[in-house]
């Protein structure tokens, strides 16, 4: 395991408050979740999740056709679409329309994806202010840090902590009460909204035969950065598109509920192109960024190609016991928990952080909770097979390797496998009562670190065997 | 290569297809809904609503919830036919965007109208348009909406199947299930961190 991976879990594995606040933070999402998909609530959610499986599927494979479609109806309703292989053509892209019209403040509304591509920074760059405004990433936009998870993104801070930031950050006096901290983000961001030039939102879907923005939200932070700057920027992955607004009668059903236990949640905006000719209000320009950024790599194995099927509700970080103990920022890169577990490496490359696929229990809770059905425990496995292949490749020695070549050697000699067994009972200190061993001695001490070992039974196969043959 | 030619290319070459192929074939549309009386629409719409849901005289209605606070009003035809917009309180929303922006900016209440209801979520639908600003439903603090009760739809399903391009009709529809709300810290549940407080639904 790297040190900085491995440092970043003991962080927060040593952390009491935060441990208790994940803790529970995550388990009342999940309760919540559970609740909102149950029988009595959703009778059809198993056929629901297999559809929206279905359209994913469909999509994925035809799409250079789906995107084409949707390019074609933005235009035809007045909106433009930019197509962006990386980060660096998006942050250029939005950077040089600030620049271009003249726009200081830019008003953000959550997405991952801009935080993917680093936005934030690179329109600092340009001389561009960009407020994030949902009430989590502006709190963790003030303490400089990035999301802690893909619904709660500041999930990990107390009341506390945000009253000591908004008191050095806004200048305002200190207040710990939630509902009074809440209103003075209200007031401060709505200042902002109303003196933005440009608004940047991401997007839940792209619906290309109506060549729609399609967000949910809660706030209505994505309303206001939607409707009262003058420019609208859109930043999505290619992933994004579904074919019809139609669809939406499935994936709104799964995502609310999966995400936070909502039937529907507060607001969902549904946005094809600028104002039309006589519209009361809404942006003069409108724009949909698509990001490949490795999407076009993923797409092209067929085995781990579901990935982008996910539609970023968080349930399986709510559910998986790894991410519950670990948290958010011990994983590396924009996405965490089990998803991110497969993502990150597939965008990233395998060699930014091996050790990722192998964080995992692989109890497939993540699968079972997934509203679009993505074999998470499947693509850790796959992924783990080709950090292994690679390691072959590259001829790669490690001590947890030739153990297992010398236990591969001792499997294949009977008479050496009972050698063995014999030795183990003789030295492995024994756990008393057959309970387990859990520290092994000398460098096999590392195993034990994290697990306990079976203690050796008092007596072996063979030798019963060898009793039962002379009895009998 | 332009990036669009680019990312084309490199998806048509992941999933083996060519340039100007027609898709494959793709899982039919999933709407269902069941049949109900417009009085079980009420009914059930009332049921989930997150917000007061009122009934009788609408003029009389809107004139108790507005007394003494400052209200802006879309200019449709529903809520000049029900006699809202010529309420002393209210001031009609109209004028450049940057005039509308600072009305609704500046008004406790946002009073619009509701192109449907869904009765399994209680959400409603707004359909920004020349007679519907997006803001008024935004802006202030409290939202008044006003709902023919033969435009209760079951739900999504039905939805989709009466307006199965909303593009194409306005460019932007908003289906709103609630107050403004969010729980981003410690998952205390706050109301009214952006948008709206509170939700009322004049029933007509």
């Amino acid at each position: 395991m790297s040190v900085a991976f491995h440092e970043r879990i003991q962080y927060a594995l040593l952390d009491e408050r935060l441990q208790k606040a994940l803790y529970s933070a995550t388990g009342r999402l999940r309760d919540k979740r559970l609740s909102g998909v149950g029988a009595d609530q959703l009778p059809d959610y198993q056929e629901l999740r297999t559809q929206a499986h279905r359209i994913k599927q469909h999509t994925l494979e035809n799409l250079d056709h789906y995107l084409e479609l949707l390019a074609q109806r933005v235009e035809e309703r007045g909106g433009r679409v930019v197509w962006c292989r990386d980060a660096g053509e998006v942050q250029s892209f939005i950077g040089d329309l600030a620049r271009d019209r003249g726009v200081r403040l830019a008003v953000k509304s959550k997405s991952m994806t801009s935080e993917e591509v680093n936005l934030n920074e690179a329109l600092e760059r340009y001389g561009v202010e960009a407020v994030e405004t949902d009430l989590g990433e502006f709190i963790i936009q003030l303490a400089g840090e990035r999301p802690y998870h893909i619904v709660a993104p500041a999930m990990h801070k107390t009341r506390q902590q945000v009253a000591d930031l908004f008191e050095a950050k806004l200048g305002v006096g200190r207040e710990e009460e939630i509902p009074r901290q809440t209103m003075i983000a209200r007031a401060v961001l709505r200042k902002k909204f109303l003196e933005a030039g440009m608004g940047i939102s991401g997007a839940n879907f792209l619906i290309a035969d109506s060549g729609a923005v399609v967000i949910v939200e809660n706030e209505g932070n994505a309303r206001l950065t939607t409707s009262s700057p003058r420019i609208h920027v859109a930043v999505a992955g290619i992933e994004k598109v579904i074919p019809r607004a139609a669809d939406l009668a499935v994936f709104l059903q799964l995502l609310g509920r999966s995400a936070t236990g909502q039937t529907l949640t507060s607001y969902t905006s549904f946005l094809s192109g600028p104002r039309r000719p006589g519209e009361m209000d809404g942006p003069e320009e409108f724009y949909v960024v698509l990001l490949d950024n490795g999407r076009t790599r993923i797409l092209a194995d067929r085995d781990k190609r579901q990935t982008l099927y996910c539609i970023r509700c968080g349930a399986c970080l709510n559910i998986c016991p790894v991410y519950r103990r670990i948290g958010g920022y011990s994983y590396p890169g924009t996405y965490s928990g089990p998803i991110g577990a497969i993502l990150t490496p597939q965008v990233l490359g395998l060699g930014h952080e091996p050790e990722l696929p192998f964080a995992s229990s692989l109890c497939g809770a993540c699968a079972e909770v997934c509203p679009v059905k993505i074999d998470i425990p499947k693509i850790l496995l796959e992924l783990r097979s080709e950090v292994k292949k690679t390691e072959a490749r590259e001829r790669r020695w490690n001590a947890e390797k030739l153990g297992y070549l010398l236990w591969a050697w001792v499997m294949r000699h009977p008479r050496l496998f009972e050698l063995a067994g014999m030795a183990a009972q003789a030295l492995l200190p024994s756990g008393g009562d057959g309970r387990w061993i859990r520290s092994l001695p000398g460098p096999l001490r590392a195993w034990t670190a994290a697990r306990d070992f079976p203690p050796p039974p008092a007596e072996s196969f063979r030798r019963m065997w060898r009793a039962r043959q002379r009895s009998g | 290569m332009p990036a669009r030619e680019h990312i084309l290319h490199k998806i048509r070459t992941a999933v083996g297809r060519s340039s100007g192929q027609p898709p494959a074939e793709i899982p039919p549309v999933r709407l269902r809904f069941e049949a109900l009386d417009i009085s079980e629409r009420v009914r059930r719409l009332a049921e989930r609503f997150s917000g007061q849901v009122v009934h009788g005289d609408a003029r009389e209605q809107v004139a108790r919830l507005v007394s003494g606070k400052r209200a802006v009003a879309c200019p449709h035809p529903l809520l000049e036919r029900l006699g809202i917009l010529t309420l002393p309180e209210v001031e009609t929303l109209g004028g450049s965007v940057g005039q509308i922006r600072a009305a609704c900016a500046a008004a406790d209440i946002g009073i619009t109208s509701a192109e449907y209801g869904l009765c399994d979520t209680g959400a409603l639908v707004v359909l920004a348009g020349r007679e519907e600003s997006r803001l008024a439903s935004l802006l202030p603090v409290v939202h008044v909406t006003v709902l023919p009760a033969d435009r209760i739809l079951t739900g999504l399903d039905e939805l989709f199947t009466v307006l199965p391009d909303p593009g194409a009709v306005s460019a932007s529809m908003v289906l709103i299930g609630g107050p403004s709300r969010t729980a981003d810290i410690e998952q205390i549940l706050t109301l009214g961190v952006h948008g709206p407080r509170e939700l009322h639904l004049v029933l007509v």
